[in-house]
């Protein structure tokens, strides 16, 4: 070391920041994937199939309205229809209660609530995901926007 | 690079740019709004809701500018120990927490009719919630070190290790299943029709030039009061001296 030049104190600084960023950034970037799971607001129908959560237990499912299930029973408060994740993982809801104004068949949404015993979904409050696009109402339909593709897109693994 | 750096230059430059950034942006924020409130069309699933978009976006994009903003000047004070950066950092702070608050205030308001409720601790809100703590712990911390006569440094390192939130915050929607949309707007791609966009670019536009203009505002509030210090300091040595040269006379 004695033949070399000594540091600026200046470039000693900066080198002394850009490591010191490199590090934060790497820790939070390696906190950030191992919440990678934990994190996630809801599940898929797929994730609920593969590990069923206890009956009664609470939980968020996410995923598409399957165009053709919804309906409304009798009372006229409480609705029915089945969520979609990928092919054929599908989960039937239950819901009683006043809907979103974005909850149509085709588009996304999160239900709270939990598994029954039959296996359908009670859902205690739904929740409507919208998608990237916003678009305008005369324009809908003629650029071939799809729910269904955005529901894909904006859910994570949902492919 | 350092021509700016001293700051009676930056304040005869400030002079004017100061009532341009504030005019123009005042201008150009009115027209937007006004164009976002009256001349654009309902969405196609939103409805009228949609028209939160051109005060939500601007801010939230302001809010994240200005720790932006905080971090490069914490590093510009760390590295090159620049006498305007802590002041420019300081003078970020408070309108970087008031646009994140506007942020997250609009969204809750959207929130209710589109989604079906105010809040949920998702990946996207509760970054943005930290990102409004982050800017309270900030200026908590700047204003106390720069009060106390304490080292600016210990504030710069905070505004370092706090941009560790930004990239979080932008990426929230993509890495976790998030209530909140994905983003929008991506390099390159818009998912947003061009009645929405281009409104939306005007109110970025006028809402930064509002941004610009109160940091440099408040850059030259401070910079004054440091003089109004400076020269209180010097009259209390003044109001001594006098006493101890009288007493060499005499002797």
């Amino acid at each position: 070391m004695s033949g070399s030049v000594p540091m600026k104190a200046k470039h000693q600084r900066m080198a002394l920041v850009i490591v010191a960023l490199i590090a934060i950034v790497a820790a939070g970037l390696i906190a950030t994937w191992a919440l990678r799971n934990q994190a996630n607001y809801f599940y898929l129908p797929e994730q609920i199939a593969a590990e069923p959560p206890a009956v009664g237990q609470a939980v968020r499912l996410g995923g598409m309205v399957q165009p053709g299930s919804l309906e409304t029973e009798a009372d006229g408060v409480t609705v029915a229809f089945v969520v979609t994740g990928n092919e054929a993982s599908s989960v039937p809801v239950r819901y009683s209660g006043i809907l979103p104004d974005l909850f149509v068949e085709g588009s996304g949404v999160v239900a709270e609530g939990s598994l029954q015993a039959d296996g359908t979904f009670l859902a205690t409050n739904l929740l409507a995901k919208h998608d990237e696009n916003y678009v305008p109402k005369e324009l809908e339909g003629l650029e071939g926007h799809r729910a269904a593709d955005s529901v894909a897109e904006t859910t994570v693994g949902l492919d | 690079m350092h021509i700016y750096a001293n700051p009676k230059r930056f304040l005869s430059l400030a002079k004017w740019l100061t009532p341009l950034f504030l005019w123009s942006g005042i201008l150009v924020t009115a027209l937007s709004i006004g164009w976002g409130l009256t001349q654009v069309p309902p969405d196609r699933l939103m409805g009228e809701s949609v028209r939160i978009l051109f005060v939500h976006v601007p801010s939230a994009w302001l809010g994240m500018g200005g720790w932006t903003g905080i971090a490069i000047a914490s590093a510009a004070l760390l590295i090159w120990k620049h006498p305007l950066a802590s002041v420019a950092a300081r003078a970020i702070a408070l309108p970087g927490m008031v646009f994140t608050a506007i942020c997250l205030a609009t969204g809750s308001i959207w929130g209710r009719p589109t989604w079906g409720t105010w809040w949920v601790w998702d990946g996207r809100l509760t970054s943005m919630l930290v990102l409004l703590f982050l800017y309270a712990g900030y200026i908590a911390l700047s204003q106390a070190t720069a009060r106390e006569g304490g080292a600016p440094k210990i504030a710069a390192i905070f505004g370092l290790v706090g941009a560790v939130n930004i990239p979080i915050i932008n990426r929230s929607v993509v890495w976790w299943n998030s209530l909140h949309q994905p983003p929008s707007i991506t390099a390159g791609k818009s998912a947003i029709d061009s009645v929405f966009l281009v409104p939306l670019f005007v109110a970025v536009l006028g809402f930064t030039l509002l941004f610009a203009a109160i940091v440099l505002m408040r850059m030259r509030a401070l910079i004054a009061e440091q003089q109004v210090e400076a020269r209180l300091r010097r009259r209390a040595l003044d109001d001594d001296m006098p006493v101890a040269t009288s007493r060499l006379e005499n002797a």
